[in-house]
């Protein structure tokens, strides 16, 4: 319990943060999300032109920017990279699809369970099952293969993105497109949602918080650690719904920015569990990483921004009205290219021993 | 006593804990591996405690060498 103290304390304030910036403005069980943040902030720069999610969210600049600060002041910063980067942008773009035909990433599916809504809790049953299908192709030796140590400075450029797109939130020039009506007109101030993204950023770091390796590790080691903080997430947004916002609503219909399609929402978000487990961590977590200096977490969240403005200009992004036809098939296209990368990228001997060596005591 | 040597160097999770874990069940006495973050390095010595290993860690340069005996 006392290892555990940390991480669920990190979820607690995860919890307690999203209520907070709903209250001061973002949408409804939108305190976090990953996914429809960085669908917003590919919106804000233009490269999909759906006018209600377009909006720069200093949430994740914060996210990216703790995570840096935190990783750099204890020595765990370290620019690596060079496993499978392009088969990483795939999955990312593929776990984007998957996250925008639910509506939500892992965490807002946890966030949206806290609100009551019951379609995200079929979503859990599919995320759930989209993991234990990535961890039998773990088991028979998938790999992404090994990192290598890059230059310090290439790690520094991913969170000066992040500060640049922050210059551009505050300098509001006229190419940055800003919703004006729709979940990205909704928002919390710009240095509340910042700070929000700062504390959350390094507390992840420091408890390597990740919504798909609770479960992962839960199946594959019985390990408690990380679904401590899933469970710690849930438990304090459930009571900040019921007690701070008042907007706890128990059941399937008139969930907000949620489709009641069942079967589309256990689809995307097995898919989208699927492709985390073959990352190796949630979308959030990719984040985190970005900012702790792993290049591939980086080409990670490029390929997770290229879906999600695919997703907007291709109509493959759900909406309250439902799935989309173009986004069923994209969905479809997506299960069978995990299945590709998950068959061809396993190795059969992953295990290398060298037996005899001296054991330096 | 001699162990076998895991290099799960460059590998991000749960690889070295996926590798360390077909590793000890091939090597239940115990079983060294070498990792080369702090994430792996966390991992590996919360699945050793849980599987009933004593767990080492040494840093060696930048890499970190776990030692897991019964």
């Amino acid at each position: 319990m006392k290892e555990k103290r940390g991480i669920i304390l990190t979820g607690a304030v995860v919890g307690i943060i999203s209520i907070m910036l709903v209250k001061f403005g973002n949408p409804v069980n939108m305190g976090y999300c990953i996914a429809c943040f960085l669908r917003d902030i590919a919106g804000g720069l233009g490269l999909h032109r759906a006018g209600v999610v377009q909006y720069i969210r200093p949430e994740i600049i914060g996210l990216v920017l703790g995570a840096f600060i935190m990783s750099f002041a204890s020595k765990e910063y370290k620019a690596r990279g060079g496993s499978s980067p392009f088969l990483r942008f795939v999955l990312g773009f593929i776990v984007m699809i998957g996250a925008l035909m639910f509506l939500g990433c892992p965490l807002r599916m946890i966030l949206r369970m806290a609100g009551g809504d019951l379609n995200a809790l079929i979503g859990l049953v599919g995320f759930a099952a989209g993991i234990g299908i990535g961890i039998l192709f773990l088991n028979r030796g998938f790999s992404l293969k090994r990192t290598y140590n890059q230059s310090s400075f290439e790690g520094f450029v991913f969170p000066a993105v992040m500060v640049g797109l922050l210059v551009l939130l505050l300098a509001k020039p006229a190419f940055i497109l800003f919703s004006q009506e729709g979940p990205g007109s909704k928002f919390a101030p710009w240095a509340l949602a910042l700070a929000a993204g700062l504390i959350v950023g390094a507390m992840a770091q420091k408890t390597r918080l990740c919504m798909v390796g609770g479960i992962r590790d839960l199946i594959l080691f019985k390990d408690t650690y990380l679904i401590s903080g899933f469970v710690s997430i849930f438990v304090f947004a459930l009571i900040g719904n019921l007690l701070v916002t008042k907007t706890f609503n128990l059941g399937m219909a008139d969930q907000p920015i949620a489709h009641m399609d069942a079967l589309w929402n256990f689809l995307g978000m097995a898919l989208a569990g699927w492709g985390c487990v073959l990352l190796g961590g949630c979308p959030l977590r990719q984040l985190i990483l970005a900012g702790e200096g792993n290049i591939d977490s980086v080409i990670t969240v490029l390929g997770m921004i290229a879906g999600a403005a695919f997703a907007h200009n291709f109509s493959l992004a759900s909406s309250a009205k439902g799935p989309t036809p173009n986004g069923q098939v994209a969905v479809i296209i997506g299960f069978i290219i995990l299945l590709a990368i998950s068959f061809f990228s396993s190795e059969k001997a992953a295990v290398k021993m060298k037996g005899d060596v001296k054991l330096e005591a | 006593m001699k162990l076998n040597i895991i290099d799960a160097r460059g590998r991000s999770c749960p690889e070295p804990v996926l590798m360390t874990k077909k590793a000890v069940e091939g090597n239940p006495q115990g079983i060294q591996v070498i990792v080369d973050n702090t994430t792996a390095r966390d991992n590996i010595t919360r699945f050793g405690k849980n599987s009933g290993f004593n767990v080492e860690v040494a840093s060696k340069e930048e890499d970190f060498v776990l030692t897991l005996k019964k």
